[in-house]
């Protein structure tokens, strides 16, 4: 060994780490994601808590003529069948949000998997699991749902599974866009060679550095299956036709939009803010990610 | 320069101006927003014309930053704060974009590291060439600027038929897009040209042609040239001056001969010892520690805490640069005695020769390639136990796909590979466990091979609880980072917390914590620094020698090969034309290749005694 042996530095270190989790705290920097999550927590808040809250049930009735204005007894006036629209608001975000939320990881877990799998295998099985997908993109989202669910009947896990299917095809094309430069790197092939197993190695090895893109999509996924699920129920197609759903509220309610406008107003807002937030979420998350990957490869 | 536009800032050598082309004096740059660090500093020196001036240096010493002021650029988040570079009467800090964009090209012109990527992809050669003629309305018209395109692309030995010009860049192999991107330079004839490490990545065969050209260039039309480079033996090859840069600062600058034998300086000292060598195999020795970055530099000398020299004086105040010989000046307090220790080194040879044992590794008739193409032809080698052997090739000779075949990393190959006796599986995934903790590889790039998103503890911790040695794996991983001379701490780290040689250490570690027999060095240090480099290899070496580990060590670099292996065998289109002691291999090559290729290589020694005699 040499005379001035030891490279041994206790020099602190040049960079700071960035993980997925400092990727997270970066993007809480940013003022959109501030928003964002502002936003989250209180539409999510009202969806959660709401059903606690609501003065009265959801299927109620008052003994007042439908379509009411405002009054003391309903805070935001009655629906087209007399009910409390502002009980049935508190009550309908919890099954949407649900929905959604299940969802979006089915299409996470799956999309990603068969992604990385994709990515990772190359060849035949690339080419297999990637036209798949493409089957199912070229259906419009909404209409695989329905279809689904028309012919099956409505019901909560047809409707989980069936948005979920639709998200999955995306996030694969995703996961598997961003694993295959991963793939050819080195670290991948030491891991070959010492023989470290095949599944490990999809989801110790790699997993870890498609996570960025991968909380963006989750989000987006997020974003989409919450208008699709209010949508297919604003279409009737919910498991659950009496309920309080907020896709379901506003179908029912926007003939009278012009009398008693509470009805759709109050559904339209909380989902359109709902989508607003996990889509800036979404965003923060791209930024911070982007900003991070910039300054690793100046490095 | 308001009243004339586009002046001639220079009359021209040989008509009658005998002072220097260019002049940079006390030249600062420093980041342009926050702390506004000094990135480079007091930085002075001169070029007359039809001088080559070397700028050595590592990464991140600056030098590359010094070569773009001379254009009056600097690269994004970085500006110049003080110093002049003058051409002249001129001083191109002084100028506006419109006098700067007529300098560029013109007067100082650039050639960059990455011919590739310089050349415009959807361009002929032809047009851009013509582009930079046009720009600066050079030559009287259409007709003269063709005549001078041809002109150009004879004297970078290039074929001047239309057909060629008409060429994409794609076309055109690494040595002739970069040669065509010293016509580009040289088009408009520039007074001062700024080579930024022209040749790395190309070929040594290739190398040795452009650097023939630039020097032929250089000499024909009296420009002045700067070559940044962080290889010595190039400088010692080419140039007629050499500055050493450290950390930002000029630390020595002299003729090229009295720099290299008698260096002044502990850095240079310790850079020379740091090259392999064709001739008379040496033991390279590397430098502890790593440069400061530019916040953190000590008020005194910057090399201070990796001195050997270091007094308390040293970190008192920043040493001037002050003349020590003729045209030689350095930044040391103590230079007189740097110079004769250098002087006193012996240059000792490390090659005892190893009794050969039993093979451990027997390649017969090995054939590997792709699917419609064989890349690798008919390899028949034995690696005995405790044996080096070096396989060493240019790009495409095959060798990095025959230690990947070994590896079980390139599947599509025909030909026995026996393992202590035992065949080979093609895949490792294929092959037993056994099998696969015997053989274990290093990869080229420490910046690719270790995952960014695990720990250097789990890294090395992997192949541990692979192989099922699971009692006191932090032990045995506290025990590995030593044996590489990295500290405990380490394991906590993540990968783009350590510099280059550091990632190194830590893919040589986990390539030996689980006990091989066989380690398939690739390439490893191509990525690295010239000191890095020394230590690396010295690690390999000593690695080697205390395990009893046979080694297949790949690498371009033939000097490389004196200093740790004992046989080598030399590959070209994929078959061995080659193979023997590096003795005999280095010193009395028999096969035209070999012989081609060690003329090529550029050494510092023959440099020097070629310096000597002329």
């Amino acid at each position: 060994m040499s005379v001035l042996n030891p490279l041994v530095t206790n020099e602190p270190p040049l960079v700071q780490p960035r993980r997925a989790t400092g990727v997270l705290r970066q993007a809480l920097t940013l003022g959109r994601t501030r928003v964002g999550v502002a936003l989250l927590i209180i539409v999510g808040g009202i969806a959660v808590f709401g059903p606690l809250l609501a003065p009265h049930g959801p299927q109620d009735y008052l003994g007042l003529l439908p379509n009411q204005g405002a009054s003391a007894k309903a805070l935001f006036g009655t629906d087209h069948l007399g009910q409390d629209v502002w009980s049935r608001f508190l009550d309908g975000g919890r099954e949407i949000l649900l929905l959604a939320l299940a969802a979006t990881v089915i299409g996470l877990v799956v999309g990603v998997t068969l992604g990385l799998l994709a990515a990772y295998t190359k060849g035949f099985i690339d080419d297999a699991l990637m036209r798949g997908m493409d089957v199912i993109l070229a259906f419009p989202s909404i209409m695989l749902a329905l279809v689904a669910i028309a012919t099956l009947g409505p019901s909560y896990w047809l409707v989980i599974v069936a948005v979920g299917l639709t998200n999955i095809p995306r996030v694969a094309r995703i996961t598997r866009a961003a694993a295959q430069p991963i793939v050819e790197r080195d670290f991948v092939a030491a891991a070959e060679a010492i023989g470290v197993p095949r599944l490990r190695i999809l989801f110790v090895e790699i997993l870890p550095n498609v996570l960025s893109p991968l909380m963006v999509e989750g989000s987006l996924r997020l974003t989409y299956s919450i208008g699709l699920i209010a949508g297919l129920a604003f279409l009737g197609f919910t498991p659950n036709p009496n309920g309080a759903d907020w896709g379901v509220m506003i179908q029912e309610n926007y003939v009278a939009l012009s009398v008693q406008p509470w009805g759709v107003v109050l559904p339209v807002v909380a989902i359109a803010f709902l989508t607003m937030a996990t889509g800036m979420i979404g965003d923060g998350i791209a930024r911070a990610a982007a900003g991070i990957d910039r300054t690793r490869s100046a490095e | 320069m308001s009243t004339t536009p586009h002046p001639d800032p220079l009359p021209r050598a040989g008509e009658g101006y005998l002072g220097p082309a260019i002049v940079v004096d006390k030249l600062r740059i420093s980041m342009s927003s926050g702390s506004r660090t000094d990135i480079v500093d007091d930085v002075s020196f001169e070029i007359a014309p039809g001088e080559v001036l070397g700028l050595v240096g590592e990464s991140g010493s600056g030098k590359t930053t010094v070569g773009l002021a001379l254009l009056g650029h600097t690269r994004r988040g970085v500006q110049i704060t003080g110093g002049s570079v003058r051409l002249g009467d001129s001083d191109v800090l002084k100028m506006n974009d419109d006098e700067l964009a007529h300098l560029r090209g013109r007067v100082v012109s650039y050639v960059p590291q990455d011919p590739a990527a310089a050349l415009n992809p959807a361009l002929r050669i032809g047009t851009q060439m013509r582009e930079v003629l046009e720009a600066h309305n050079f030559g009287a018209g259409a007709e003269a600027r063709t005549q001078r395109v041809a002109e150009m692309m004879r004297e970078v030995a290039l074929p001047d038929d239309p057909a060629y010009l008409n060429r994409y860049p794609h076309e055109l192999s690494g040595g002739q897009q970069q040669r065509v991107g010293l016509a580009i330079a040289f088009a408009c004839r520039p007074r001062v040209i700024v080579l930024d490490e022209p040749t790395t990545g190309l070929d040594v065969t290739t190398q040795a042609h452009v650097l023939g050209t630039v020097r032929d260039l250089a000499a024909a039309h009296g420009v002045a040239a700067l070559y940044v480079s962080h290889d010595l033996a190039v400088v010692g090859t080419l140039a007629m001056r050499v500055a050493v840069m450290y950390s930002g600062r000029i630390v020595e600058i002299g003729p090229v001969l009295d720099l290299f034998r008698s260096a002044a300086h502990p850095y240079t000292e310790r850079l020379i010892f740091a090259i392999p060598h064709l001739t008379g195999g040496r033991e390279l020795i590397g430098i502890a520690g790593r440069a400061p970055s530019p916040g953190r530099r000590p008020p005194g000398c910057s090399f201070a805490p990796r001195c050997e020299f270091v007094q308390d004086r040293c970190n008192a105040a920043l040493p001037e640069l002050r003349p020590i010989a003729v045209g030689h000046r350095v930044r040391c307090v103590r230079a007189e005695e740097v110079r004769g220790h250098m002087q006193r080194q012996s240059t000792n040879g490390v090659h005892e020769e190893r009794a050969s044992q039993a093979a451990v590794l027997t390649l017969t008739n090995v054939n590997a390639g792709y699917r419609r193409t064989t890349v690798v032809h008919d390899i028949n080698i034995e690696l005995s136990r405790q044996e080096c052997l070096a396989l060493v090739g240019e790009s495409g000779s095959g060798k990095t796909t025959l230690a990947r075949s070994v590896a079980g990393l390139h599947s599509i190959r025909t030909g026995d590979m026996l393992l202590n006796g035992v065949p080979l599986a093609n895949a490792a995934r294929n092959r037993p466990r056994e099998q696969r903790r015997t053989i274990q590889y290093v990869f080229q790039n420490p910046y690719g091979s270790l995952n960014p998103r695990r720990t250097i503890g789990h890294i090395i911790r992997q192949p541990l609880e692979l192989f099922g040695s699971s009692k006191d794996i932090d032990k045995k991983v506290a025990e590995m980072l030593d044996r590489v001379s990295l500290s405990a701490t380490y394991a906590e780290r993540y990968p783009d917390q350590l510099s280059g040689g550091e990632r190194q250490r830590v893919a040589i570690a986990r390539a030996l914590v689980c006990d091989p027999q066989v380690l398939i060095c690739d390439e490893v240090t191509s990525a690295l620094d010239v000191s890095v480099q020394a230590a690396i290899v010295d690690l390999l070496a000593s690695l080697q020698r205390d395990l009893g580990l046979s080694m297949l060590f790949v690498t371009h670099n033939l000097p490389l090969v004196r200093s740790i292996a004992q046989r080598v065998a030399v590959m070209s289109h994929g078959r061995i034309v080659e193979l023997g002691p590096v003795d005999t291999i280095l010193k009395s090559p028999e096969d035209a290749y070999t012989r081609r290729l060690l003329s090529d290589t550029p050494s510092l020694e023959v440099a020097l005694e070629t310096a000597e005699s002329g």
